[in-house]
């Protein structure tokens, strides 16, 4: 990021300092079997390292959120807070503003990071796992596999691992920078990356031939195409491909007048850096209305301070070019009915622009794996990630579907703890009969 | 509209709040300012030959995020000369004739150096005299201060030499740095005193620091202990206070001292029969200010209650402590959760169970472990969500009080009373002792 750039991001919400943190952790009323914990994807003990930090203790508080969430420095700044822990805070209940969690993280993860990590010396154990794609769920699932003394060995064919942490998120809510820190304090726990491309450069034979286990992490695929005339044009950019051009390119040019395509969560991060960036005029169109938009109600709120305009019941048709570049997007009205909306003929009209985002999802795509799927959906035993090969784990995008990060983080930590509690078995009937495919 | 209108063995006074001595009754210019901001009396900051201070003299106890709990200090007496300070006294009773002024006193324990301090104290114009017999730190390794109140024979000796020069009422302060606060005010009693200030600081260290491991307030590299006062200090105050106030041996007026920091405690000292009460840390905290509520919450409650003037309600809590063995035994309350206003936090549960009586229950608790997800409405149906209300099982319950003490929600946990169908029966009835 140049500092051009970062000066457009500033943080969404400004740290916690030392006082203000004492007073909101002194507010937290250490409720028993607490509900924030319980909500936590990951668990986090949220009452007892909050009240870590009003005793003094940021050491202990910082590792009672890694003991859980190794991730909890990026969790912090991207978690959906108001419908997890915050979200279930007691004081909702007492129409007082619940404890500020997130922010309370942060701080605690920040002073952890701001210090040299504390070294692990575990009983090493005679176990080897890879683990594929570098995003959350393979982080969360090789930093549990160090903690108990196994090697584990990431795979991502990115120059730098974190996955979306790194290239898809918000620059106002988490900074590469910040992801990376979390990728160092993995790798000071013994954690070994390798940038190669599993299927490639790497083949699953190798794989399974070096190491007991193979725990699979990859993510989603592409974005969803809009199968529409003129989605190659120049101009048009998914918003996944978007976010991370402008989060590594410097020169990074946006559109003067944009129009993003979709309802979810990564629309709407997508409209918000349009604004940011610069663009004068940012559309979101949405086929359906708002109250069916995927969106969290929370990331809708803050895009229209931001100045998005909304454009309910649009489908878009086609993008239209003018010198070879997207000019325009012919949208057709829709109608909401049981099932997809509708199209209303006849009601076609256009919208100028220079820059189209369609932001529809992303695809799902499993069947590289010798595990069963569906759907593109890799299939696990949820409580242990196990597929139907008993080599391969999986967990995070590539089984739920897309969801948080802290999702991904409680996947894989679930899968490490699984190989962890499976494998001398599992281990002495490789060992008779060596690598298998399932 | 309630009379506030004071008289205190003698002195009268617009109101019974009163400066403690200390710092805030340092020189005249803070006391007449105090008096400008409502202030009905001041004692003086303990007058006596001049002494040195140390520097860095006071420490506090924050609590929760609150600044101040309790303070502490190892300040002497008056840094400044006798003379100065009797001039400025004279020069406030001239301004402000209707006020009560004090003068603290604290000399060696000699006749002729209290005989003269207190005749040139009076003839300073001071309205009252108040003996520092509590001082708990510096001036007691001269053999002043608590020094003298830990000792009954010659807190009474001292009070005696007092009164044969004294013809302004004589106050004696009590140090709560003694094994039974009553023989040091029977002694002063016996010694004449007029009336009595409880209590002086409490013998302290507030804390240590982890980094340098020296105790706060910090001095060159040391500390030493200190008094200790502020809000922290008003339950030993208040018992203390009831201690002298119900011994049938002294039976003399009593201004009230120890964490008294708005019109609730005052109105607590009162009832537990003081005339007046005093304030230091509240008034170093936020400043003389603090009086017009004082005056104000406590004329509004005294007008709600239907009391004209102080001695209204002076003294009424007293017939209602009493010593255990006259509790009624067969009194039963039980605690009741309102299902309505719980929030769930369940800190009742989890005190009742590990630092009670183990009487409430989580009946509701779980049902099977599932995977937690990030909700999303597109993918997931809205879950019902357990219920976290505690339930109180009332055979067992003991009527301890101590979940409604922690219950975070304002009567949410209340005790209520059940009939357990056997008459009234103390512990002396039943054991006829």
């Amino acid at each position: 990021m140049t500092p051009h750039t970062l000066e457009r991001f500033p943080d969404l919400h400004p740290p916690l300092d030392r006082q203000s943190a004492l007073a909101e952790a002194n507010r937290c009323l250490y409720c028993f079997d607490a509900p924030c914990t319980a909500a936590c994807p990951t668990h986090i003990d949220v009452p007892r390292f909050i009240k870590k930090i009003a005793s003094g203790n940021l050491r202990g508080s910082a590792q009672t959120i890694l003991d859980a969430n190794i991730l909890g420095l990026s969790c912090s700044r991207v978690c959906p807070v108001d419908v997890l822990c915050e979200g279930s805070c007691v004081m909702h209940r007492y129409n007082k503003k619940p404890i500020e969690i997130a922010l309370l993280q942060r701080y605690a993860m920040e002073h952890h990071h701001s210090r040299p990590p504390r070294p692990l010396t575990p009983d090493p154990r005679p176990l080897r796992v890879a683990c594929i794609g570098g995003g959350p769920a393979s982080l969360s699932c090789a930093a549990e596999l160090a903690r108990h003394g196994t090697k584990a060995v990431v795979f991502d064919n990115r120059p730098h691992p974190g996955g979306l942490n790194t290239y898809g998120v918000a620059e106002y809510k988490l900074r590469p920078a910040d992801a990376l820190r979390e990728v160092e304090l993995i790798r000071a726990m013994g954690v070994e990356f390798r940038q190669a491309e599993v299927g490639t450069a790497v083949s699953l034979k190798d794989l399974e031939s070096q190491f007991d286990f193979i725990f699979i992490g990859v993510g989603l695929g592409a974005m969803e195409r809009l199968g529409i005339p003129g989605e190659h044009l120049p101009g048009v950019i998914d918003a996944l491909r978007f976010i991370e051009r402008y989060k590594t390119q410097p020169d990074f040019q946006i559109g003067r007048t944009v129009i993003v395509i979709g309802g979810g969560n990564t629309a709407i991060d997508s409209a918000n850096a349009a604004v940011r960036l610069g663009a004068a005029d940012v559309h979101l169109f949405y086929r359906r209305t708002e109250k069916q938009m995927p969106a969290f109600p929370f990331e809708y709120d803050h895009s229209k301070v931001e100045g998005v305009r909304f454009h309910w019941l649009a489908q878009p048709v086609a993008i239209l070019a003018e010198d070879g570049r997207a000019s325009a997007v012919r949208f057709v009205e829709t109608r909401l009915g049981n099932g997809a909306p509708e199209r209303i003929p006849g009601t076609e009209y256009d919208v100028a622009c220079d820059m189209v985002i369609p932001a529809l999802g992303q695809t799902r795509a499993a069947d590289l794996f010798p595990v069963e799927s569906k759907k593109g959906i890799i299939l696990v035993d949820r409580p242990t990630g196990r597929t139907s090969n008993p080599r391969y784990y999986a967990g995070g995008d590539c089984v739920n579907g897309g969801r948080e990060v802290v999702d991904a983080v409680a996947d894989g930590k679930r899968a490490a703890q699984a190989i962890l509690s499976s494998s001398p078995r599992l281990r002495d009937s490789a060992s008779e009969a060596g690598p298998t495919h399932g | 509209m309630a009379n506030l209108t004071t008289n205190f063995a003698g002195i009268r006074c617009p109101n019974p709040f009163w400066l403690a001595s200390g710092p805030p009754t340092n020189c005249g210019d803070q006391v007449m300012r105090a008096f400008d901001a409502g202030w009905g009396g001041a004692v003086w900051k303990t007058i006596g030959e001049p002494i040195v201070n140390v520097s860095s003299r006071y420490s506090s106890v924050d609590w929760s995020g609150q600044r101040m709990m309790g303070l502490n200090n190892i300040e002497l007496i008056t840094d400044r000369p006798i003379e100065t300070n009797l001039r400025e006294i004279a020069e406030v009773k001239k301004r402000y004739p209707k006020h009560a002024v004090i003068a603290s006193l604290m000399v060696e324990s000699k006749r002729e150096a209290w005989h003269d301090i207190v005749k040139r104290s009076e003839d300073a114009g001071a309205d009252g005299l108040e003996l520092n017999f509590g001082c708990p730190h510096g001036m007691s390794e001269r053999g002043m201060g608590s020094a003298v109140g830990q000792v009954p024979e010659y807190a009474c000796m001292i009070t005696e030499w007092v009164k044969e020069a004294a013809r302004t009422p004589v106050l004696v302060k009590l140090t709560p740095n003694i094994t039974d606060i009553r023989m040091a005010a029977r002694a002063a009693k016996q010694g004449g005193a007029d009336a009595l200030s409880a209590i002086n600081t409490i013998n302290s260290i507030t804390g240590i620091d982890l980094d340098t491991f020296t105790p706060r307030p910090y001095v060159a590299g040391r500390s030493a202990h200190g008094g200790y006062c502020g809000p922290a200090v008003k339950p030993i105050a208040l018992h203390l206070v009831q201690q002298i106030a119900s011994d049938p041996e002294v039976q003399i007026p009593i201004s009230g001292i120890g964490g008294v920091s708005g019109w609730r405690e005052a109105a607590e000292f009162i009832l537990l029969g003081c005339g007046t009460v005093q304030v230091c840390t509240a008034a170093m905290h936020y400043g003389f200010r603090i009086v017009e509520d004082m005056i104000d919450g406590l004329s509004n409650w005294m007008d709600e209650k239907g009391f004209r003037t102080i001695e209204d309600f002076r003294g009424l809590s007293l017939p209602k402590v009493t010593d255990w063995k006259h509790l009624d035994l067969n009194y039963k309350i039980v605690a009741r959760i309102d299902r309505d206003t719980c929030i769930g936090c369940q800190l009742c549960y989890v005190a009742c169970w590990d630092g009670a009586h183990q009487c409430i229950h989580l009946d509701n608790h779980k049902g099977p472990a599932e995977i937690t997800v990030t909700p999303i409405p597109k993918l997931d149906a809205p879950r019902p969500q357990p219920s976290r209300i505690p339930r109180v099982d009332e055979e067992e319950c003991v009527g301890c009080n101590l979940c409604w003490l922690v219950c975070p929600v304002e009567n949410c946990i209340t005790m209520e009373q059940v009939k357990t169908g056997r008459p009234a029966q103390t512990w002396a009835e039943r054991t006829g002792v």
